[in-house]
């Protein structure tokens, strides 16, 4: 796997809980940070979509985590971790379409069971931890040197 | 078309960045639901929305959207307009709604963007 190579960046991003309209200041920084970086665009696209859809989640669904934002030569990587209510079933979360997000979520213009499948198409690798009562920690991967996940 | 075009088109009041009319654009998405947004292949486009939230913004902001057009007469609040400003993204509004601005949109050259096809995410 490409994750070899020193580290050119890495940051931490507090997400503070109940805080829904700061949710977007992280993926807002992460794009200006890899655009500095030089980044390759479409890189800079995806990496912006998939810590969006994830801080997302972390705002509306749980009682705050972080982002960490890892760069390096090879590949971008995003860490989300937080304290919530954690997933029960993994697979479930990964299909279209399902849902667990409150109306007041979709009344937002979100919820509809794509932030999971989005993150993960948008990824090169993508793995979901989690444990019920505990939180959730999610690692997004994105190789630099490829321009399609396919 | 420019945006400025975008604007007189649709009788649009331009609430932020009247100094960007003058950006291209040649896409357009138009959706309430901003994970459907989040969907879209590509950047540049015009996001035709009837959202006035922070979220609407934010996400023309990681897409990379040229600029946000509100519909039926919506308006956000200031202090999102004030942030738009700042943060480079045009912001236009019409009275007219969704279907009409749309499709006066495309009647004059607006494309739709590309975007993922839930059968993409299965499997």
């Amino acid at each position: 796997m490409p994750a070899e190579g020193g580290i050119l960046l890495r940051r931490v991003f507090p997400v503070p809980p109940d805080a829904i309209d700061q949710a977007g200041q992280v993926s807002t920084e992460v794009r200006r940070l890899l655009r500095g970086l030089g980044a390759e665009p479409e890189v800079v696209r995806r990496a912006g979509i998939v810590c969006f859809e994830g801080e997302m989640n972390i705002a509306l669904y749980t009682k705050g985590g972080r982002i960490v934002l890892v760069v390096r030569p090879e590949v971008v990587e995003l860490l989300f971790s937080d304290r919530g209510p954690g997933i029960a079933d993994i697979e479930l979360v990964k299909q279209p379409g399902y849902s667990t997000a409150p109306d007041w979520a979709r009344e937002l213009g979100f919820g509809a069971g794509m932030g999971i499948p989005n993150m993960e198409k948008n990824s090169d690798e993508f793995h979901i931890f989690s444990r019920v009562g505990q939180g959730t920690v999610i690692r997004a991967t994105i190789y630099r040197r490829r321009h399609d996940p396919g | 078309m420019t945006l400025y075009e975008v604007g007189e088109l649709v009788g649009a009041e331009v609430l932020a960045g009247e100094e960007l009319l003058d950006r291209w654009v040649d896409k357009g998405c138009g959706a309430d639901l901003l994970s459907d947004v989040l969907a879209v292949t590509e950047e540049g486009f015009l996001l035709v929305t009837g959202m006035v939230t922070p979220q609407a913004v934010r996400v023309a902001e990681v897409m990379n959207a040229c600029a946000v057009l509100f519909v039926r007469g919506k308006r956000p609040p200031q202090q999102l307009v004030d942030y738009a400003r700042e943060a480079g993204i045009p912001l236009l509004a019409t009275e007219k709604g969704m279907f009409e601005a749309c499709g006066l949109l495309y009647g004059r050259g607006l494309r739709p963007t590309g975007f993922r096809h839930l059968s993409e995410y299965a499997g």
